[in-house]
């Protein structure tokens, strides 16, 4: 069956976008299509892709004005009459159809600094549990895709904020590694706040409901990192609290200070196995003690999102606001790096 | 169109971003050397991020009685004893030592009780053995070699004040040639996909880590860049290539809906339970076990369900068999008309375990399946088939040092690309390890080769003219042939004549075709500018995927027995005599495949001695088990 497609064609000095009629077959996604453009159709169409599977991040693009993966998104999902708008994300230059520079991000991990290990505990004595692990964990499925960097209303045609602000991606790195149960450095946060620009960020969500791993990039990494900033720059003991406490521990103890006692907190863990007498065991955690994840009764982390009607929280585009746009509605406008935008 | 070509100079260039790759520039850098690694896609999303299941190390933190000896045991039975024995030997003492170095680099594994890395059961391990992080360890692997590499940026900038002064990432950039100054490799040139630009670095050592050659055939988990870019570069430099009849087709590759056939549905999915039916609903493996595994694996279905709670009293499931096993029991079946409606068989796990517990154990698999098939795996069976999937044979390198053998010098190579290690098929898990071992290993020895040089070779003016030419033809010539095309037919000779099950005649004809295929690509053209223009870099790759693809085929029609990776219908059998022969292609001076015997390398006793005499008795000729006896 034919479809109608308007894929955004052009490069760095402009484009348009073009019509295109091309055979769907049933269980096909929006890549397949560019695909069979590539092959049947416009042979030079250019367009990132590795897995088509949802794990390299490659191909990000916008299909109807939503940032989303081409290989995740289903033809199915549309109606059969339905005009099926591509256009290259927009928050990044565009080098040639659906291709960007996406170098930005590339150059803001390289600012964000690296995992620090901790001194003195070699290769192969590393000892964490899993629920300590599962909060980074959660950050480390991010394929890098970008889109949330790309959702972002900071950075989405406001190139000026570009240099202060280093995006959800790397909120997360940031939260990744503060949680890290072994990580050495303790500035994290304020790191995040005084470099990455997390100040910036007003909490909109948009990045999270648009992230394909479902990361709960607000809730999970961002609130809590910009709550403990704020803790730590006003209320100094607080700040000491946290730097002795996990959060749930602190609740109780900040009900009888005089308990604070450095050594306590430690929670009992695990026997030391009879392979490792508790003299060569290194500590489970490191002595900075982790702030406690949204952790069920079951010892996990809840996966409700995976299963809610709409993960993370309102839609980036308002909640009035219905996809697919109708294709009229669309009008992608290339950035143009000598008018600065003028709103 | 200009011609100006972009230049670098660097000690050591590594070509290819994935796992062995970025090892290898962590430990050239490590050595002092500039180092500068190669990418045709972006940095970061090169194939080992696809990779689900898992690392093999013999860590023994799930199994204490797991150690290196038990996992050369499993590697070598696994690759039906064609292993080059050191490379496995290797493999297994040092893959432990790699894994937890990655901890000291930032990686999250997940966890045993007493706060261990976890390790999981896959096909051929007789242990638990996987360090895994749910089913996303490749992206973890390659997150956690990406970010360590920044961090030696980051020193590099606060000592230097430029992150790119010792290591620097060129991504979307393929590299079409090697440079050599005589048999010595003097540096590699290529283009930047996105703007079409030449460069040549000038480089005394190369490390070739470019993964597998899937893409030449229809039914794949490869992605677009696996098109044995690295084994052509190698054999037009005067390197050879070993064992390319062997490829692993993965058992259980999505068959349904069309666009994604070939997309893997990860072995862990088997590993943690799952079980495969026909249409009979039948679980049909127990009818697959081959005599040589027979000790191993359970015979009826309640003993290999008990396995899976207490292995130490009961045999596997037969799910469990190496992949080569499975997978031509799964074609067996389908060719018996016990197949599923797109052309699969059963594999179901939704009445194995609790929903719950499979989203938490198989997340991504759950979401593949959601995503792309409409499929919810906690209350229904997949469909799967077999797809093509790694290329166990590759550039023979020295099993120490990574070193290309052939006439060239300064040339290394490391991961997928490289071959030996895995014999005629690789154990799940076993290359995540193999990339960092081998991995390491190259970056060491291209650095170490690079100290031992007086002078640094040069490339010569007329090789980098010749090399741009051959680059821009595609563009120059109007009205040759749509490289689409040509991959499609390609695909379609690899997949129907040299695909699972061979046949003499059929690789035969699949030769002349090949041919008839290098007259078409020499033809090839590719309308557009040079800007990011997917039509003209696959018209370049067209040339690799081609005379790789007439290794393999050669040598799958001199292989004249059945054995891992390479099936034979008229010779169904596996052969000591052949088990002692490794067949090896070169390139002649025009360009020509040729394929040569060579001896497979002599075990040394002391790792002979591992094995069982009646086990090696399944493999060796009597000649060599005399030999045995009398040491
Ligand atoms: C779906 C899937 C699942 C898998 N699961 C597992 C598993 O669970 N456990 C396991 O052990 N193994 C697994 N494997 C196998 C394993 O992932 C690969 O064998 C391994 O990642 C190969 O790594 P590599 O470093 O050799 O190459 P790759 O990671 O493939 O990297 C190749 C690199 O070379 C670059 N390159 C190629 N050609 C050129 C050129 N001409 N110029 C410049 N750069 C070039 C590419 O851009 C890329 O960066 C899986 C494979 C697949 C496809
Ligand atoms: S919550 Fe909104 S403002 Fe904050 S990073 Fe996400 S998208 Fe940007
Ligand atoms: S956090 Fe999510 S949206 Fe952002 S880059 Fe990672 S995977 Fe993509
Ligand atoms: S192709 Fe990898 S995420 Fe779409």
């Amino acid at each position: 069956m034919k479809r109608h497609f308007r894929v955004w064609r052009g490069d760095a000095s402009g484009g348009e976008l073009r019509d295109f009629d091309v055979e769907v077959n049933e269980g096909e996604v929006v890549l397949d299509i560019i695909h069979r453009l590539q092959a049947t159709q416009a042979p030079d169409l250019a367009c990132r892709w590795n897995c088509k599977a949802g794990k390299c991040g490659s191909c990000s693009m916008e299909i109807n004005g939503m940032p989303r993966l081409g290989c995740m998104t289903r033809m199915s999902t549309f109606t059969e009459d339905e005009t099926i708008t591509v256009t290259p994300i927009r928050t990044f230059p565009v080098i040639r159809d659906l291709v960007t520079d996406v170098s930005f991000n590339y150059e803001k991990a390289r600012e964000t600094p690296a995992f620090a290990p901790p001194p003195g505990v070699a290769p192969g004595d590393y000892r964490m549990r899993q629920v300590d692990v599962e909060r980074s964990q959660e950050f480390r499925k991010c394929i890098e895709c970008f889109l949330c960097q790309n959702t972002c209303h900071v950075i989405r045609d406001h190139d000026e904020n570009k240099p202060a602000f280093s995006g959800p991606r790397f909120f997360i790195r940031a939260a990744e590694l503060d949680m890290h149960p072994l990580d050495d450095r303790a500035d994290r946060k304020e790191y995040a706040q005084a470099s990455q620009g997390l100040g910036y960020c007003n909490i909109t969500k948009c990045c999270t409901e648009v992230c394909p791993e479902h990361i709960k990039i607000t809730d999970n990494a961002i609130i809590p990192m910009k709550e403990r900033v704020v803790d730590r720059r006003y209320d100094p003991l607080v700040w000491l609290g946290r730097k002795i406490f996990r959060r749930d521990e602190l609740e109780s103890a900040s009900a009888k200070p005089s308990s604070a006692h450095p050594s306590a907190p430690h929670p009992p863990t695990a026997n030391p196995s009879a392979a490792n007498p508790p003299t060569v065991n290194p500590p489970m955690s490191s002595a900075r003690l982790p702030q406690t994840a949204p952790v069920g009764p079951d010892g996990h982390m809840d996966i409700a999102e995976l299963v809610a009607p709409q993960q993370g929280g309102l839609s980036p585009f308002g909640e009035d606001i219905e996809f697919p746009l109708p294709p009229e509605q669309i009008s992608y406008h290339h950035p143009d790096p000598d008018k600065s935008p003028d709103h | 169109m200009s011609t100006a070509i972009e230049r670098h100079r660097y000690d050591v260039v590594v070509i290819g971003a994935g796992g062995a790759g970025l090892r290898a520039a962590i430990e050239a850098r490590l050595a002092g050397k500039r180092t500068a690694i190669i990418s045709k896609s972006l940095f970061g999303k090169a194939h080992t991020v696809m990779a689900e299941g898992g690392a093999a190390a013999a860590m023994g933190n799930v199994n204490s009685n797991d150690n290196w000896m038990v996992h050369f045991r499993d590697t070598m039975r696994g690759g039906k004893f064609l292993n080059n024995f050191r490379m496995a030997e290797l493999h297994a003492k040092e893959a432990p030592e790699r894994i937890w170095e990655l901890e000291t680099y930032g990686a999250l594994f997940d966890r045993t009780k007493d706060g261990k890395i976890s390790q999981r059961n896959f096909g051929g391990h007789e242990y638990p053995r996987l360090a895994h992080v749910g089913d996303r360890t490749g992206l973890e692997l390659i997150r956690t070699l990406q970010q360590k590499i920044v961090s030696l940026q980051q020193e590099d900038f606060a000592e230097t004040g430029s992150y790119d002064s010792r290591i620097r990432v060129f991504q979307e950039t393929t590299i079409t040639e090697l440079m050599l100054d005589g048999d010595r490799v003097a540096g590699a040139f290529g283009y930047y996909r996105e703007s079409g630009e030449f460069l040549l670095f000038e480089a005394p050592a190369v490390v070739l880590a470019t993964g597998g050659v899937g893409r030449s055939y229809k039914v794949t988990s490869n992605s677009w860049e696996y098109t044995g870019d690295g084994h052509a570069l190698a054999l037009r430099s005067g390197a050879t290539l070993i064992n390319m009849e062997f490829l692993q087709f993965h058992p259980t590759g999505m068959v349904w809906p069309p666009s994604v056939k070939g997309i893997l549905v990860t072995e862990s999915v088997r590993g943690d339970g799952g079980v495969l039916r026909n249409s009979e609903g039948k679980r049909f493996m127990f009818d697959y076990v081959p005599d040589v595994f027979r000790k191993q694996y359970a015979e009826t279905e309640e003993e290999g369900d008990r396995w899976y709670d207490d292995p130490d009293n009961n045999r596997r499931p037969p799910e469990l068999l190496p992949r080569d096993e499975v997978a031509r029991a799964i074609n067996s079946e389908v060719k018996a008309g016990r197949g599923s409606p797109a052309g699969g068989v059963f594999l179901d796990v939704s009445t194995r375990l609790p929903a719950e517990q499979i989203i938490k154990r198989l997340p991504s698999m759950h979401h593949q399946f959601k995503e792309l098939a409409d499929v919810d795996i906690t209350k229904e069976p997949m469909e799967v088939g077999p797809t093509c999937h790694y290329v166990m044979g590759g550039v023979e390198v020295d099993p120490d040092t990574g070193a290309a053998f052939g006439t060239v010098q300064g040339l290394f190579a490391a991961g997928e690309v490289s071959g030996g290690m895995h014999g005629s098929n690789r154990l799940g898990g076993n290359s995540l390890s193999d990339l960092l071992v081998f991995g390491k290993r190259a970056g060491e020895h291209a650095a170490a080769y690079v100290d031992t040089l007086g002078v640094r070779p040069k490339p010569a003016k007329i090789d980098v003219a010749a090399a741009a030419e051959v680059a821009l033809a595609p563009l120059a010539r109007a009205g040759g042939e749509n490289p689409y095309t040509l991959q499609q037919d390609l695909q379609a000779v690899m997949g129907d004549l040299v695909g699972i099950i061979r046949r003499a005649g059929e690789l035969t004809d699949a030769l002349k075709r090949l041919q008839e295929l290098k007259a078409r690509v020499a033809n090839v053209s590719a309308d557009g500018g040079r800007l990011y223009n997917p039509g003209w870099h696959l018209a370049l790759d067209l040339r690799n995927m081609l005379v790789v693809s007439e290794c393999t085929a050669k040598a799958a029609l001199e292989r004249e027995e059945s054995r891992g990776g390479h099936t034979r219908e008229d010779f169904p059998k596996m052969s000591p005599e052949w088990r002692r022969v490794n067949l090896v292609c070169s390139l002649d001076e025009a360009g020509e495949v040729h394929l040569e015997r060579k001896p497979v390398p002599r075990m040394r006793a002391e790792l002979i001695d591992l094995f069982d005499r009646s086990e090696l008795a399944k493999y060796m000729t009597d000649e060599e088990l005399a030999e045995v006896e009398a040491e």
